[in-house]
């Protein structure tokens, strides 16, 4: 057994670090936030150049990493710091599909993914597709050399700045089959594509994308017709194993800042910290957050194992997390008192990004039924 | 034992029901259904329906032209203004500062402040917590000195947290008019007007988005003699006295309950698998816990009700009322925003407030998370819960 990293990733791991120390404090995340685009291109690019993204690509790909333990030393680093930018959307879902699936022109794209040229978005989920990934109604029709899109996505992060949508749609089957989905790179000025925007709750933007007869030719199909289902489990596997981590580290991120408060915090004459009831809290976060730690490990470790070994882990390590993220994300607004509750307090945004973790690609509830019928089967 | 209302009471129910079914105006009924943000003239117009009929005062006595409810009329008209959606009533001015006026207030003073408030002449807020001083109320440093004529206190210090502040022209506060004695000793309560040179509102917005609290600055400001309510020094005591009515109605069931109607219709306009999520097991089984939960509290809260009713101040009963009914709240809102699914993510209050486009349905859930990080609130403010754990050892343990 070695629960070490590797040298290169102990490397990454601190430049990426320091990097988002120095560069990516609370008042420059706060007019992120606020901003129109929801996300920083300088900090994009900067992020870029260390090498953040190719981290995520595989060397056959054209970066320098893409296993399941880059993958959470990255994104680990992002939750630290509470970053907002689209590298999970862009990367790790869209930019994974394209490397996953594409033809040799396809793949041209992640050169540009890697140095960051490009932004992308994965629009998958659908009004009342909930957390079920083969639930697709949105439909594709072959028209002679033309391939002809209508229906509507929801919670589509990034559409907005994406350059171009990796957009999920049925070519055949019934609407929970998960034979008959494809996968088609449509670019964002596709006419007939009409998106809704909105600020996140937890920082970044989405959109609702309606798609009404939006024309592409036949050649931006992703791989085979009808045969996009696995890889989407796939890429969301990896995903999750980003989503796990990232929320790893904002929880560290948040237990010391409640720590530090508590210390700090004097009432009735003394440091809260010193109250019992408070440091036991405490101490349970503290046992929770290894707890997680070792779920993501789990999580990233069985990444490349076969399908049904690396989605019950997947589902394991998303069930845990999202039960000691709420614990985590209330616990330290409580233990800080109304301090904790203001906006331009780190903790703030934080703790909306560790709990609203849970709503995507499946919460607590979907991931322990799942569990159960993976374990099952 | 008998566990259904009187006729009475239930004549009074109807009675209720009546009026807000025909006074309740429609728009602020939605919009305290769909969780939006509730402005100034929204609470101002639902405080003058609620004065017209007499009702604006459940608490106060006739003479001050209140309703005089006992503390069942009291709950049964909580509970169905909050199953109607109507707004809460605003309660600095109404629940926290009359009964002290009412008890310790000179008559000048009752005569003066009390019809102001039902009038809505004057928006009140409450001015205890410091930046330093929070759980340990006692410790603020505001300060009030008597100048030398003995005409005026000069004010000068920070208080924080001041809900809805913005709005307010009055705020009561406790301040420190000595120094030299045991901290709780050296506390008055002042009435000061906002509009008085030296006082500067500024905001703090919260993780919602919401602007609801504020940070009250005092640099230098005069205040009337004839602002100080009972005695100098003796603060403290009308503080504790406002604090145990602060607690009334703590335990929010009608709240709650509107709250779990609310879980109920996301969840079954939500689909899981082909199913509304109503239909999911363990969701289910997650909703029915907490009503379980929510059953038990409504009565436990009734028995405390009737006991009061019956004349009987509730001591400890109410400390763990508001433990027990803020946690019920709380898995409330985190049961619909977990309902709401993937769009529970959307930032809804810039949607809610109109300006921005609609969002489309099924957005429309949106607000849930919003409202799930607000109230993390109830369990800090009014008395931590902590503090009220602490409440209940001591008096059931002594030490
Ligand atoms: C099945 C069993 C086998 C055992 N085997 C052995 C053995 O082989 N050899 C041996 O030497 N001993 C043994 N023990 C004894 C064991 O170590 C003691 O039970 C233990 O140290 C607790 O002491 P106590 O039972 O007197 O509880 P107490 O110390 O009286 O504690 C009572 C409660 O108060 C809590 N408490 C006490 N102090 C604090 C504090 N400062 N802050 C917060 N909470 C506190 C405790 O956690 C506990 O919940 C055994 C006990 C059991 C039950
Ligand atoms: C939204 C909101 C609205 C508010 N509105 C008003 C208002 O209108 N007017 C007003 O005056 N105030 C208002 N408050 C302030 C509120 O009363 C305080 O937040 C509350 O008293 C807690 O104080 P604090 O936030 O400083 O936390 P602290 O007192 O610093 O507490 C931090 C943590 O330590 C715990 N703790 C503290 N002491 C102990 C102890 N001895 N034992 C165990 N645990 C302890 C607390 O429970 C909490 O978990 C509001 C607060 C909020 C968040």
């Amino acid at each position: 057994m070695n629960f070490e990293l590797t040298e290169e990733r102990q490397m990454l791991q601190d430049t990426l670090r320091r990097f988002l120390r120095d560069r990516y404090d609370t008042a420059t995340r706060n007019k992120i936030l606020e901003s129109d685009s929801g996300f920083s291109s300088d900090i994009w690019n900067e992020l870029a150049e260390l090498g953040v993204i190719g981290a995520l690509f595989t060397e056959e790909q054209g970066g320098f990493g893409g296993k399941g333990f880059d993958i959470a030393v990255v994104f680990e680093e992002l939750g630290r710091a509470g970053v907002v930018e689209p590298f999970l959307d862009t990367a790790v879902l869209a930019g994974g599909l394209i490397a996953d699936l594409g033809n040799d022109d396809q793949q041209a794209h992640i050169e540009e993914i890697i140095g960051g040229g490009l932004q992308l978005a994965f629009a998958h989920g659908e009004p009342n597709s909930r957390y079920d990934l083969n639930r697709v109604n949105t439909s594709a029709t072959v028209k002679g050399d033309e391939i002809v899109i209508s229906g509507r996505k929801s919670v589509v992060i990034n559409a907005e700045n994406a350059d171009m949508l990796v957009v999920s749609a049925r070519e055949s089957g019934g609407e929970y089959d998960a034979d008959g989905i494809s996968l088609f790179l449509v670019p964002k000025d596709a006419a007939g594509m009409t998106l809704q925007g909105y600020a996140l709750l937890a920082g970044g933007r989405a959109a609702e994308v309606t798609f009404d007869d939006v024309t592409v030719p036949a050649s931006a199909r992703l791989g085979e017709a009808g045969k996009a289902a696995p890889a989407i489990e796939t890429r969301t596997a990896y995903a999750n194993v980003a989503q796990t981590a990232e929320t790893l580290g904002a929880m560290e991120t948040a237990c010391r800042l409640t720590k530090d408060y508590m210390l700090q915090r004097k009432q009735f004459g003394r440091p809260i910290a010193t109250f019992q009831a408070l440091a036991h809290r405490m101490a349970d976060l503290l046992i929770e957050l290894e707890q997680a730690r070792s779920a993501v490990i789990l999580a990233a470790g069985h990444l490349e194992s076969e399908r049904g070994n690396r989605e019950r882990n997947i589902s394991a390590t998303k069930n845990l997390i999202g039960r000691v993220g709420r614990l985590v994300g209330e616990e330290s607004i409580q233990l800080h008192g109304g301090i904790a509750m203001t906006q331009e307090y780190e903790l703030a945004h934080i703790a909306k990004r560790i709990v609203m973790a849970d709503h995507r690609f499946g919460d607590v509830d979907h991931h322990l039924e799942r569990f159960i019928e993976l374990s099952a089967a | 034992m008998d566990l259904s209302y009187s006729d009475e009471e239930k004549a009074f129910r109807d009675e209720v029901r009546a009026f807000l079914d025909e006074k309740l105006p429609k728009d602020l009924q939605e919009k305290v259904r769909a969780g939006g943000d509730l402005q100034k003239d929204d609470m101002e117009r639902w405080h003058a329906i609620l004065n017209e009929k007499g009702w604006l005062a459940p608490n106060w006595p006739k003479k001050f032209g209140g309703a005089e409810w006992n503390a069942v009329q009291k709950h049964i008209f909580e509970e169905e203004a909050a199953l109607a959606h109507a707004p809460r009533t605003v309660p600095f001015g109404l629940s926290m500062l009359a009964p002290v006026l009412q008890k310790f207030g000179s008559q000048e003073q009752c005569d003066y402040w009390l019809p102001r408030i039902l009038s809505g002449e004057d928006w009140w807020c409450q001015g205890y917590s410091e930046p330093g001083a929070g759980s340990d109320l006692a410790s603020l440093k505001t300060e009030a000195v008597l100048n030398d004529a003995g005409t005026h206190y000069i004010v000068n210090g920070q208080k924080t947290w001041t809900t809805l502040g913005q709005h307010a022209n009055m705020i009561f506060c406790l301040v420190r008019t000595d120094k030299t004695v045991k901290q709780q000793e050296g506390i008055s309560f002042l009435l000061i007007d906002m509009d008085t040179p030296g006082v500067e509102v500024r905001p703090i917005i919260l993780l919602d988005g919401t602007h609801e609290v504020n940070e009250v600055w005092f640099t230098d400001v005069e205040v009337p003699v004839e602002n100080l309510v009972g005695e100098e020094n003796k603060g403290w005591t009308y503080a504790k006295y406002l604090l145990t009515h602060e607690r009334t109605n703590i335990a929010g069931v009608g709240f709650s309950q509107a709250g779990l109607r609310a879980v109920k219709r996301i969840a079954s306009q939500e689909m899981a698998n082909g199913k509304p999520l109503i239909q999911n097991p363990h969701f289910a089984a997650r909703v029915a816990q907490v009503e379980i939960d929510l059953m038990a509290m409504a009565t436990t809260n009734l028995r405390i009700v009737s006991k009061a009713a019956a004349g009987t101040a509730p001591g400890v009963e109410s400390s763990m009322l508001k433990v027990k009914g803020t946690i019920i709240r709380q898995e409330i809102n985190d049961l619909a925003r977990r309902a709401a699914g993937v769009f529970a993510m959307p930032f809804a209050s810039e949607a809610i407030e109109g300006s921005n486009e609609a969002l489309p349905d099924p957005l429309a859930a949106g607000p849930v998370a919003s409202q799930y990080f607000n109230n993390r609130k109830l369990s800090i403010f009014g008395g931590s819960n902590e503090i009220q754990r602490s409440i209940i050892a001591k008096v059931t343990m002594g030490g």
